[in-house]
């Protein structure tokens, strides 16, 4: 099972190498992670995506609040929330192809942010899902780089 | 008024009530050595830093208070290592102060840099680079506070030499508060209710008791559990001395080299009350096939040790002792007479034997040591069958008197946290029981026992083997004795499987006159009717003693589960 979960943490030198240390050192796996300071600049927030059982998950979640630096773990599992991630892709492009490029960017409502004569790259924020069928819509014309945030999540309603 | 770093470090231990603190200066070091001289704190300069983390380990470990440690940058903070591992896998609280390198130069690789918080990360509960004085004093009192309470551990705070230097007013915090670091200590009152009925609805219930229980000084409540509901305890090995030997109660140690009748009782038990335990492999074998019918009450402060190995179906977080105190006011006395004389069977059937002849067996000079002493002594031991057989053999009668190092299994860690224990308790009897192997990893410290007019008493159950390894190549690896004989030298044959032939007469080191060459009393002891008077006159010395029996060499820790295998597949004779 796949598990977002939202860390807010002491934001002091050496915390991200702790949480690093601590998934490593436990044989837990991160498929994305992000980090950034929230609305008090003492403290930041890491949304982790994890896989694993609820045994793990559990582990997860109690290693994670053992830690001295961290003041709050959330595991958002079933509940609502939104996620959103950031991707950059650069395609291949010139002039025979670059309106068709173009169509699909605005099918997504992505962005174009640079435009070369052999290639574009491509703005798009949404959830894994969205970023996963742009990314195969533009695979065809030649993907050269692709560079993305890590997934971001927030609770829904007033909680 | 304004005060240097190194002068706050010392105003906090003062604080912090430090009387004494183990450690090596170094050259990051120097401001803060200079304001220990002729300070109320007093400093144990050991020979080797892995020496001194393990002496404040055994400080701690002795008395329940924090033991202190300090080391220079770079290899003095690389030496700690292992000392503050020791200390983390069995939750002992220990504060580490490093010396580094000027905040200026950290990172340019200076001379005896290390990335000493990065290093030791894994290894600690905490720790902390101070960067800036005016941190300094609450970073200090923090450090302690994490390091003494919730589940224990070491701290290490690394302190730069120029944050030594600079200069601040000294302000100490009274209060602290960490909003990210809250112990929960009370028990929640439903489950606690849950565990009662768990208890009184049991019919064959086993207390399965460890460390935490020494840490939370819950002795006295896990008795008086034990007792209102006539329920068997047993202990790990960081619990021995936490529940009387001599109770008929009394099971022993469980798990890999626990009694056969500990591990029957926990197979077949319906219920087990886990207290201060962690479910660790040395104590559960076989994990699938673990206590099958048992419903699992756990309690413990530490919520990642609740279902972690075992499925836990009544987890209590919180501290045993209030936990405890809790239950034994709702638990209903009861009597399992049944169900203990199921286990008396299992005792009878395959009791802890060895054999008595007229040969100097290992196991008779601990039982030896058990009698003469009452089970009174602080008995610290190093690591492998010695230490087993300490477990078995010695009945220690109270908590915090039998050290040893059970999560790590570091070999070196007896005899300096046997000095760290007598210091704390200079009036008490401290004995390390010791293997030949595991003395020599820390032997240099007999300068400071000797200099310290610390006198512990090293008793060396010598086989010229790498005991425990060479018992399991002789019973997993067809007695292919590969690299654990210690007297193995250039003419030996290239497959030598048997002690005592031609080859064998050389013999490194004469420990009694290593002894001797510090200033010891060095004692050998080859005949069985010689270990009385040897220990009794050990034990009148006013001197550190280093004492050698030279005991039978292929003696095997037994009974013994081996690793794979469940609880009541116990070996309990070689064929």
């Amino acid at each position: 099972m796949r598990h977002t979960i939202s860390v807010l943490v002491e934001n002091k030198f050496g915390v991200l190498a702790r949480i690093s240390t601590l998934f490593a050192a436990r044989g837990f796996n991160i498929d994305s992670l992000a980090v950034g300071e929230t609305e008090d600049p003492d403290v930041s927030r890491m949304t982790i995506i994890v896989k694993g059982d609820d045994r793990i998950l559990e582990q997860v979640e109690k290693q994670l609040n053992k830690l001295v630096d961290v003041i709050k773990v959330v595991d958002f599992g079933q509940a609502q929330h939104v996620e959103r991630d950031l991707a950059l892709i650069k395609v291949k492009a010139d002039k025979s192809n670059r309106s068709e490029i173009m169509q699909v960017t605005d099918i997504f409502r992505a962005k174009i942010i640079d435009v070369s004569a052999d290639s574009i790259i491509i703005e798009t924020t949404g959830d894994e899902e969205k970023i996963r069928a742009l990314l195969a819509m533009l695979k065809p014309f030649g993907v050269k780089e692709m560079c993305r945030t890590g997934i971001i999540a927030m609770g829904r309603g007033g909680k | 008024m304004k005060k240097t770093g190194a002068e706050i470090f010392v105003e906090c231990l003062i604080k912090e009530k430090v009387d004494i603190m183990f450690g090596i200066p170094g050259g990051v070091l120097l401001p803060i050595f200079d304001k220990l001289y002729g300070s109320p704190v007093r400093l144990v300069l050991t020979r080797h830093e892995q020496g001194a983390a393990h002496m404040a380990d055994g400080y701690a470990r002795s008395t329940g208070k924090t033991g202190v440690c300090i080391a220079t940058s770079g290899p003095g903070a690389t030496n700690l290592v292992t000392g503050l591992a020791t200390a983390y896998m069995d939750s002992i609280p220990v504060v580490a102060f490093t010396g580094q390198v000027a905040t200026t130069l950290i990172g340019n690789d200076a001379f005896q840099e290390a990335d000493t918080t990065g290093i030791t990360r894994p290894v600690t509960k905490h720790n902390f680079l101070v960067r800036d004085v005016r941190e300094l004093a609450r970073t200090i009192k923090e450090a302690f506070h994490i390091a003494s309470t919730g589940r224990p551990g070491p701290v290490l705070i690394d302190i730069p030499v120029d944050v030594q230097r600079a200069e601040t007013e000294f302000v100490w915090p009274e209060n602290l508060e960490i909003r990210s670091y809250k112990p929960n200590y009370k028990g929640h009152p439903v489950q606690i209710k849950r565990a009662s009925e768990a208890i009184d609805a049991s019919h064959k219930p086993v207390l399965y008791v460890g460390g935490g229980v020494v840490t939370s000084d819950a002795s006295k409540e896990v008795i008086e559990l034990a007792k209102k509901a006539d329920i068997p305890v047993t202990t790990t090995l960081l619990a021995m001395g936490a529940f009387p030997p001599d109770s008929p109660l009394s099971l022993g140690m469980l798990g890999m080299h626990g009694t056969y009748w500990a591990n029957h009782a926990m197979q077949n038990s319906d219920l087990i009350i886990a207290v201060g335990s962690r479910f660790d492999d040395r104590c559960t074998g076989k994990l699938a096939a673990f206590a099958p019918k048992a419903k699992v009450v756990h309690i413990d402060i530490d919520p990642t040790s609740i279902s972690k190995n075992v499925k836990t179906d009544i987890p209590l977080v919180g501290d045993a002792k209030a936990i405890l105190t809790e239950l034994n006011k709702t638990v209903k006395k009861a009597s399992h007479e049944k169900w203990i004389e199921t286990i008396d069977g299992w005792k009878k059937k395959h009791p802890l034997l060895y054999k008595e002849d007229n040969k100097l067996r290992p196991q008779y000079v601990i039982e030896t040591i058990s009698e003469l002493t009452k089970g009174e002594a602080i008995v610290v031991t190093e690591v492998g069958q010695h230490q087993m057989w300490s477990a078995q053999y010695y009945s220690a009668k109270l908590p915090r008197h039998f050290l040893s190092s059970g999560g790590l299994g570091t070999m070196g860690f007896g005899f300096p946290a046997a000095i760290g224990a007598k210091m704390a308790n200079p009036g008490k009897l401290v004995i390390d029981i010791a293997g030949d192997g595991s003395f020599q990893m820390n032997i240099q410290e007999l300068a400071t026992a000797v200099l310290n007019e610390v006198n512990v008493k090293i008793v060396i159950l010598n086989n010229k083997y790498l005991g425990m390894v060479r018992q399991w190549q002789e019973m997993f690896y067809g007695k292919r004795y590969s690299s654990t004989c210690l007297h193995r030298h250039e003419g030996c044959p290239p497959k030598c499987n048997e002690p005592g032939g031609k080859d064998c007469q050389i013999y490194i080191p004469d420990f009694v006159k290593v002894a001797e060459a510090y200033g010891a009393l060095g004692m050998r002891v080859t005949d069985k009717k010689d270990v009385v008077p040897t220990l009794k006159k050990a034990f009148s010395v006013k001197k550190p003693v280093v004492m050698e029996f030279m005991v039978e060499q292929e003696e095997n820790v037994l009974p013994m589960v081996p690793t794979g295998a469940a609880l009541d597949e116990i070996i309990t004779r070689l064929a």
